[in-house]
């Protein structure tokens, strides 16, 4: 579904991805773990279209599509979704205003009518349940005084709105108290299907315990230095990064 | 030393001296008198110049030099007209009024033809304009020839009443200057929604003046929805006076026009009166637009509060000055402006000059104007999330526009707004 070869990127002419190898297939969840500032949040930026970057070498495929030809809007449109590590305030722009726009567009792309607010009210009602939710969230401005926390379950309800077929998490579980990860994952999980790929970044083992990866991938330095499966997870959280960069 | 003035000066000058004997009123002694001062005033200032400090930001060169007729006499038929916003209309073309458009018969206020109704005004035509001081006001004063006069009796809650004026498609360019007198008595209450357009092609200056009295305890709320023609020019004079507990709530849109300005003088003259005066300015390329307030709080315990917000994409340009004058006399005044703009063109400019002359010691007087772009970071959030670009620009746009617009509590004035500014920007994409 994803396939990253020897991706290399920089900002502001300073290089930061490495040449990434990277394959996550249909039905895949893939874990990506690393040290501060290794480069994780920039690679998930690179893959949903945030300017600023500047592509220098490889390639990214989204069901065989170049995704890096397209438009953040036509990523999305094709059912990528990236949960922001630091989701954006938008003051003025309603929570229910954006949420249906955003919906109504992706719907749009998939040849679906599009909801009006009755409609898209039940069904984010449902949704916002699932994540214990208050409704009054829909009513303030887009993540505007929302504590961290909320904000996370923010990206997750957009997500399980959206309903994307390749979710990048992009340490959604910061922040996050015991139940409220649980939910998030529950939400993920939700999702999963022979045809749902999902892309978790994160610093914390724990996360795993509720979305189990296929595989476990180490990003230092721009680069993949180490993958493995589940256990390859327990070991960093015992031992640190010190290990890996012995072992690469 | 006297500069020559502008030709365009020169050229209305002329008309007032063919014209004096036949302008209305122009057998009432009062009105004669009026009209003379003022042509005295205009004559020695001419169209202000950049010179003048109140003018600095906008030069008015490309309206002295266009050259103007009076509007023709002979009217046009019955044009399809806007939908109304209340139950009651005046309609105006060309800065006449028109009965046969208008609906104002069993109006729990009082509203006429001022050019009608001259004789019996002379205690409310001038009490607050500024010819002397206003260039603008002074060109007016010297050629109006109607307007509407609105009286809302003591106690009676008037309604909704829509003020339309519509400038004419002419081959030479007409200018019109109405002058519109609005009184509340203590305790009424009103609703005007006010448009001023004008046909695409359409050419012409409209430089109305305003002159509104709202009693004591009394509430106006003047909406204002400048969507003239995109090669007109509007330089509008506004004068309120609020008394004792009256609120005067005023929200004009600068949307259309080639070059606008609106130049409002209100004065807080009683205890616990209120003004809200904010707006919005949609710029386009090559459009001009000019916010100018003067408050005057010149009694204790009286509040104000002003928010503008001015959008400007291509070569547009847009003014804020904003002054806030609190009277020695003024104790416990609470004073806030706010002006804000969002660039959306590299080209685009915005002057904004706030001013605050505080002579009383105990008040809470708040300004501040922030310049800004499209925020990045939300742009690319709303992309993110499948929104196309040009829907996520606007999204953001209007959520720059909102505290303006919220603030607009008439049910049918906020309706109204919104609609113009939907139209202005489904007429940008
Ligand atoms: N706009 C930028 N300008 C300069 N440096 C940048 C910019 N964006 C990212 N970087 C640098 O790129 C590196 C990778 O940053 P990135 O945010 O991808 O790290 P990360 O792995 O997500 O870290 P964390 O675990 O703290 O979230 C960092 O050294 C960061 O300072
Ligand atoms: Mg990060």
């Amino acid at each position: 579904m994803l396939k990253i070869e020897g991706l290399t990127a920089e900002v502001d002419g300073k290089p930061i991805l490495n040449g990434i190898d990277l394959e996550v297939p249909a039905g895949g969840i893939h874990a990506i773990m690393g040290p501060n500032g290794s480069g994780k949040s920039t690679l998930s930026y690179v893959l949903a279209g945030r300017e600023g970057y500047e592509i220098t070498g490889g390639s990214v495929t989204f069901d065989g599509i170049d995704l890096l030809a397209l438009e953040p809007e036509e990523r999305a449109a094709s059912g990528l979704f990236l949960a922001f590590q630091y989701p954006v305030e938008l003051p003025g722009v309603g929570n229910a205003l954006f949420l249906r726009t955003a919906l109504n567009a992706i719907r749009r792309h998939r040849g679906e009518p599009e909801l009006d607010a009755m409609q898209f009210l039940k069904v984010a009602r449902q949704r916002m349940q699932a994540l214990s939710m208050p409704e009054d969230m829909l009513r303030r401005g887009v993540n505007v005084g929302f504590s961290g926390g909320e904000k996370k379950r923010n990206e997750v309800l957009q997500m399980a709105l959206l309903q994307p077929r390749l979710a990048i998490l992009d340490e959604t579980d910061s922040g996050l108290d015991i139940d409220a990860l649980k939910i998030v994952a529950e939400g993920v999980n939700a999702l999963r299907a022979p045809d749902f790929s999902a892309l978790v970044i994160t610093h914390y083992q724990r996360l795993l315990d509720y979305i189990v990866p296929d595989r476990v991938h180490v990003l230092m330095g721009g680069r993949i230095v180490q993958s493995g499966g589940p256990e390859l997870a327990q070991q960093l959280e015992a031992s640190g990064y010190a290990s890996v960069q012995a072992a690469a | 030393m006297t500069a020559p003035l502008h030709t365009g000066a020169e050229g209305f000058l002329h008309r007032f001296d063919g014209l004096r004997t036949r302008l209305p009123g122009a057998r009432l002694g009062w009105v004669q008198q009026l009209r003379e001062q003022a042509a005295e005033s205009f004559r020695a200032q001419g169209f202000p110049t950049r010179r003048a400090e109140a003018w600095h930001y906008t030069d008015l060169r490309q309206v002295a030099d266009a050259g103007f007729d009076e509007p023709l006499s002979i009217l046009g038929a019955a044009k399809t007209l806007p939908a109304p916003h209340g139950a009651w209309r005046a309609v105006f073309q060309d800065g006449r009024f028109r009965d046969d458009l208008s609906s104002l018969d069993a109006a729990p206020f009082v509203a006429a033809s001022l050019a009608a109704g001259l004789g019996t005004l002379e205690d409310r035509l001038g009490a607050l304009a500024r010819p002397a001081a206003e260039p603008m006001a002074a060109l007016n004063t010297m050629l109006f020839e109607d307007g509407l006069v609105v009286t809302v009796p003591a106690g009676v809650a008037g309604g909704v009443l829509d003020l339309l004026s519509l400038g004419s498609a002419t081959d030479r360019p007409a200018a019109f200057h109405p002058r519109h007198l609005i009184r509340l008595e203590a305790g009424a209450s009103l609703t005007i929604i006010e448009t001023a357009t004008g046909p695409a092609q359409a050419r012409y200056l409209h430089n109305p003046v305003y002159e509104i009295e709202v009693g004591e305890g009394a509430t106006l709320t003047h909406v204002r929805l400048q969507q003239e023609s995109p090669r007109a020019f509007q330089l509008g004079t506004l004068y309120a006076r609020v008394a004792a507990g009256g609120t005067y709530d005023n929200f004009t849109l600068n949307a259309g026009g080639k070059l606008v300005r609106n130049e409002i003088h209100a004065s807080l003259d009683g205890p616990k009166a209120t003004c809200h005066m904010n707006g919005a300015q949609l710029l386009r390329d090559g459009q001009h637009a000019d916010t100018t307030t003067v408050l005057d709080h010149a009694a204790p315990d009286c509040a104000s509060r002003q928010t503008y917000k001015t959008v400007l994409s291509g070569r547009s340009r847009g003014v804020f000055q904003g002054r806030i004058h609190v009277h020695q006399v003024a104790q416990r005044t609470d004073g806030y402006q706010m002006n804000q703009a969002l660039l959306l063109s590299p080209e685009a400019e915005i002057d904004s000059k706030p001013q605050l002359e505080i002579y009383a010691d105990d008040v809470k007087c708040s300004h501040g104007a922030t310049v800004g772009e499209i925020d990045a970071d939300q742009l690319f959030y709303l992309r993110a999330r499948g929104i196309p670009e040009p829907k996520a620009r606007s999204m953001l746009v209007e959520a720059f526009l909102a505290e303006a617009v919220e603030v607009v509590q008439d049910g049918a004035a906020r309706a109204a707004l919104e609609a113009a500014v939907n139209g202005w920007w489904e007429a940008a994409a």
